[in-house]
Formats: C-alpha cells, structure tokens, sequence
C-alpha cells in the first residue's frame, strides 16, 4: 500500500479521476501505459521519419542542383561528364548502364529463378528440398563486396579468356554476377507463391490425364503468375539498387553503349565514385549524386510499390 | 486413332523428361555458383590467413598488413547497431502487433515499413551523410554508421518482430487480461517471453546483414585506410567489407590475395551468426511442440 500510494500526485492522480477508478494503484498504472503507449508509438514513428529525413536530404540538395544545371539537360543530354570542362550532366548514359546490367542480371536470374522454384515446388523430394533451400539462401545471404570480388577477379578473367576484346571493366560479368546473386530472391519469392496453390488443382489436372510438366506449366505457374511476377519486380529492383558489384567489376566510364563487354557506369557506381572521391561539399559534382540518388529512390520505389501492388492486386485466394 | 495418341503420349513424356532435366540443371546452377566462389576465395585466402593477419594493422605492404583495425570497425559497428535497433525495431513491432488499432496511421507505418525494405542501401548512406555526418556534426564516426545501419535493418527487424509476436497464442494473451493484467504486463510478462527466439532470430539476421554491407559506410566516408584501431563511439573506423574492397580494387596481384583471406574471416563470421540464427529457431520450435 505504501509504496503504492507515492504515485498518487500530479498526473497520475489527474488522469485516475478522468479515468473513472480513482484509486491510486489504477492511477500510477494508467500513467505508466500511457508512456508506454506514446513510447512505442515513437519507435514506430522512427520509420515514418526516415523517409521523410530520406525525402528531404535528397530533395535539398537536388534543388540546388538543379538552379545550375537545366532539368532538361539532366534528362535529355546524352553525356555525362560532371568533372571536366565544360561539365556535362546528362544522366541517360549512367541510367542506360544500369538498365543494362539489370537486364544482363534478369537474363540469368529470371529464368533460373524460376527453373528452380518449379523444380522444388513440383519435382524435388521432401529431403533434397531440406537440402537445396537453405544452400540457396546461403547465397543470398552473402556480402555484394564478395560477389564484387568474384566478378572482377574470376568471372572477368573467363570471360576475356573466350572473349579477347572484352575489357577488364565490363557490364557482362557484372550482369552475370549480379543475376546469380539474385536467383535465390526470384526462386524463394516464386516458391511460396507455388506451394500456396491448392493440391486439388494439381490432382485434377493430373486425373485429366496430364503430364507433370504439364500440370506445372499451365495449371501451378498460371495460378500463382501474380507471386512469380511481383519475385521479377523486386529482384529487378535490387538489381538496380546494387553497388558494389558494379563499382568494382563494371567500370567507371559513363557510356551510352549496347555493347556489354566495354566498361560502362551505373548510377549506383557514380554514386560511390564520387564519394570515394575528395569532391569538395556544395560543388555541384558533390550535389550530382544528391540528383542521381534522387532518381534511384524514384525508379526503385516505383517498381517496388508494382511490386506490391501485383502482389495484393492480383492474387488468387483459395 | 489409338496408335496417333500413342505417339502423342510418347512425345509428350519425352518432353516431360527433357525439361525435367532442364530444370534440375538449373537448380543446379545456383549451387554450383556459391561452391565455386568459395572455393576460389579459399584457395587464394588461407594460405594468408594467420594470428598476425587477424592482429596487425593495414600497411602498404601486402605481407605486412593485417585486417585489426577492420574487425574492430565492424565489431564496433555491430555493437551500437544492436544497441539502436533492439529497441527501436521491437517496439515498432509490439506497437503495431499489440497497441495499434487498425486504422489509417498504422495502415501507413506498415506499407512505410516494406517500403523502406527495397530502398537501395546507397540511398541509406545518402541518408546517412546529409543527416548523422554533417546536420548532427558526428562526423565520419563509428556512431554515424551505426545510426546510419540501424534505419537501414530497422525494416527486417520489425518484420521479423511482428511474424514473432503474431505467433504467440491469442489464449495466452486472454488468460493474461481476464486475471487484470494491463496491456504492457501482458506484453513484458507473456508475449515477449514467448516471442524472444523468434525476435532474436530476426535480429541476428538483420545484423548479418548489416556486418556484410559496405556501400552506405562508403557514403558516410568510412575510411578506406584506418592505421588505428577505434577505442570511442566518435572515432573514425573503417569496417571489413570496405577493407575488402579497398584491396580487391587495387591492381597487384597480393593484395587480391589477401583481400580473399580477409573474406574468409567475414563468411567465417556471417556463417556464425546464420548457425547460431538457425539453432535458435530450432531449438524454440522444438519447444513449441512439446
């Protein structure tokens, strides 16, 4: 009782008789989870207040950016050149890189992503599949630095090897890396959606007399089409944001190219070259990749929310 | 009639075949990627790896340098990420799972939350530089990266929090509440309690994540050449996977080299945390069913 009764001044007590049992022991109380119930609104806050703190602290700098260099300019030159004379800040070529080494990476992983997703959900045997789906998620779990190192290191080496005029900094094995790094998103991603479609569709399919090829590729893909569609969205999207598999293997020359054995940059890349860099802060080089960073939240915030969006949008409930 | 559809069904089980192979080749590939890069780190790196690698200081010269002041980046780095997201990251969780009601606020943190889980990790350090290095004056500081990691797992955090807190049993909750708990008892006194392997899972995982990232530290200016090894939250660091790229970027052959030894010391690390995630899991389910 005694220890108990301390709470009763102040707000505790005010809130107890607003609250309707007055007794001290249910007044201390009620404040106490009240702060509690305001602390953890806080912590939920803090993510509200990240993208607000990303929102501004690119937008700021952008703007300034952009009184010195013409929104158009931006968009349209076809040359990017941000530390010679005259400066050029065309971002075409930094955005056709990375389209580039986006599309080289779903070339590998899309199909394989899903080769594999079909091949455990439909053919695998219950223990090869304890086996084979941590080893995957082995490889996601692995730092972008390493997949860096094995591109630059072996992957180009082989590569140049059949390849003789492909340079030491290339989108290809870039590409192939990257797309290597995400199969294990597009196949865990599309595996779920394929273990949720329902067996009695599988068993009528096969009581039709269809084959198991059959059953996976017209009965179990279509139905779970919207889970496998939202796993590309997003492993293009992380194929896009990716840094330093780029920065290490893909070079650092801007270039509007369709060549994928020459060097090229991504934005990502510019991103990090800057900053490695001594560029002095307020240059508007230093302010370019405010400008740059601004573009890849954009695309990659768009495709995420596609993402999303197919995912609740179009998906089959049994 | 009858002998068409019999070559028709021969065709159609030899295709069935043929792309039974094709997609067990194809799993396949996956598999034999990640045997491969280890394989090819490890031939290169452990011929390097040794007591003195582990505990000298970078240097200009290969044989010399050693990944000290990089593994005390990082182990720093981990400790105060930690430190920030554990609770930040469990009470967005318990907020939303326990307090919330379902209306359009808690609507907005939640789509805000996966959200922010596809934000590219460079876009972090763009955070991470106009926020914690120059609006806070931390400076290229431990804590600036920390704080800078900490928003960037908060999202994996969270949701591996929730799915925790969303397994524990509604009849635990409602026995808690009928003998007068109040809310926060309930939850400090039998949700967490019950949710804690699943939310330390998640967390390890999270900080897995965080050990192996370079790309945001880069933009907060972690420094690429870090003679000292840091003793406060304020000092400048440098972490292993920036070590390993400072290396692996520089043309001689040695340095590639042991940039591999120090990449064996990071997965040997990463592998830990995984195993020690997955005991976790293992051993609380098998609690669950008993």
């Amino acid at each position: 009782m005694g220890r108990e009764g301390s709470p009763l001044t102040g707000e505790g007590a005010a809130l107890s008789v607003s609250g309707g049992r007055p007794t001290p022991r249910a007044g201390g109380r009620r404040l106490g989870e009240w702060l509690i119930h305001r602390l953890l609104l806080l912590c939920a806050l803090v993510s509200i207040f990240t993208t607000i703190g990303i929102i501004l602290s690119l937008a700021t700098q952008t703007v300034e950016f952009f009184r010195h260099v013409p929104i158009l300019d931006f968009l349209t030159d076809t040359r990017w050149a941000p530390l010679f004379e005259p400066a050029h800040f065309g971002i075409l070529p930094l955005v056709a890189g990375t389209v580039m080494v986006a599309i080289g990476a779903s070339l590998v992983a899309l199909p394989l992503g899903l080769a594999t997703a079909i091949y455990l959900s439909e053919y695998a045997p219950d223990g090869l599949r304890r086996v084979v789906k941590p080893v995957l998620e082995v490889l996601a779990g692995i730092p972008t630095v390493v997949y860096g190192y094995f591109a630059l290191t072996l992957v180009t080496p082989i590569l140049r090897h059949f390849v003789p005029e492909a340079s030491v900094f290339n989108a290809a094995s870039a590409s192939l890396v990257m797309g290597i790094m995400i199969i294990p998103m597009v196949s865990s991603l599309s595996e779920d959606a394929m273990m949720a479609v329902p067996r009695s569709l599988r068993e009528a399919a096969y009581a039709l007399g269809a084959t198991r090829l059959e059953v996976s590729t017209r009965v179990v893909v279509p139905a779970a089409l919207s889970g496998i569609v939202a796993s590309f969205i997003l492993a293009i999207s992380r194929a896009i944001g990716e840094t330093m598999i780029v920065t290490l293997a893909a070079g650092a020359t801007p270039r509007l190219t369709v060549n994928p054995f020459e060097g090229i940059q991504t934005m990502t890349a510019y991103i990090v070259q800057v900053s490695l860099g001594d560029t002095p802060v307020g240059s508007i080089a230093y302010r370019s990749i405010f400008a740059v960073g601004m573009s890849l939240f954009v695309i990659t915030l768009a495709m995420n929310v596609l993402g999303n969006l197919v995912v609740r949008r179009y998906r089959e409930v049994y | 009639m009858s002998a068409q559809s019999g070559r028709n069904l021969n065709r159609r089980r030899r295709t069935g075949q043929v792309s039974y192979g094709l997609f067990l080749v194809a799993t396949l590939v996956g598999i034999v990627a990640l045997f491969l890069l280890l394989g090819d780190v490890f031939c290169k790196g452990v011929g390097w790896l040794d007591w003195q690698f582990l505990t000298s200081l970078p240097s200009r010269f290969p044989e010399r340098s050693g990944i000290s002041s990089a593994l005390w980046g990082s182990l720093w780095l981990i400790g105060l990420t930690a430190l920030f997201s554990l609770p930040i990251g469990v009470g967005t969780a318990i907020y939303l799972e326990e307090y919330a009601r379902r209306g359009w606020l808690t609507r907005v943190i939640q789509t805000n939350i996966s959200n922010l889980a596809g934000v590219p990790s460079v876009v972090y350090g763009i955070l991470g530089l106009a926020a914690f290095v120059r609006a806070l004056a931390l400076g290229r500081s431990v804590l600036a990266g920390a704080l800078t990691m900490t928003l960037l797992i908060l999202p994996i955090v969270i949701v591996a929090s929730q799915e925790a807190i969303r397994a524990v049993s509604a009849s635990q909750r409602d026995a808690s509440y009928a003998l007068g708990a109040t809310r926060w008892q309930t939850v400090r006194r039998i949700v967490l309690p019950a949710a804690l392997p699943g939310i330390l899972t998640g967390i390890i995982l999270a900080l897995a994540r965080a050990l192996g990232e370079a790309a945001p530290l880069i933009m907060i200016g972690a420094l690429m050449f870090v003679p000292f090894v840091p003793t406060s939250p304020l000092d400048q660091f440098s972490v292993l996977p920036i070590q390993i790229f400072n290396w692996t970027a520089r043309p001689q052959q040695e340095f590639r080299l042991i940039a591999a030894a120090a990449i064996i010391v990071l997965l040997a690390v990463l592998l830990t945390m995984n195993a020690a995630a997955v005991l976790l899991r293992n051993k609380y389910q098998k609690k669950a069913e008993e």
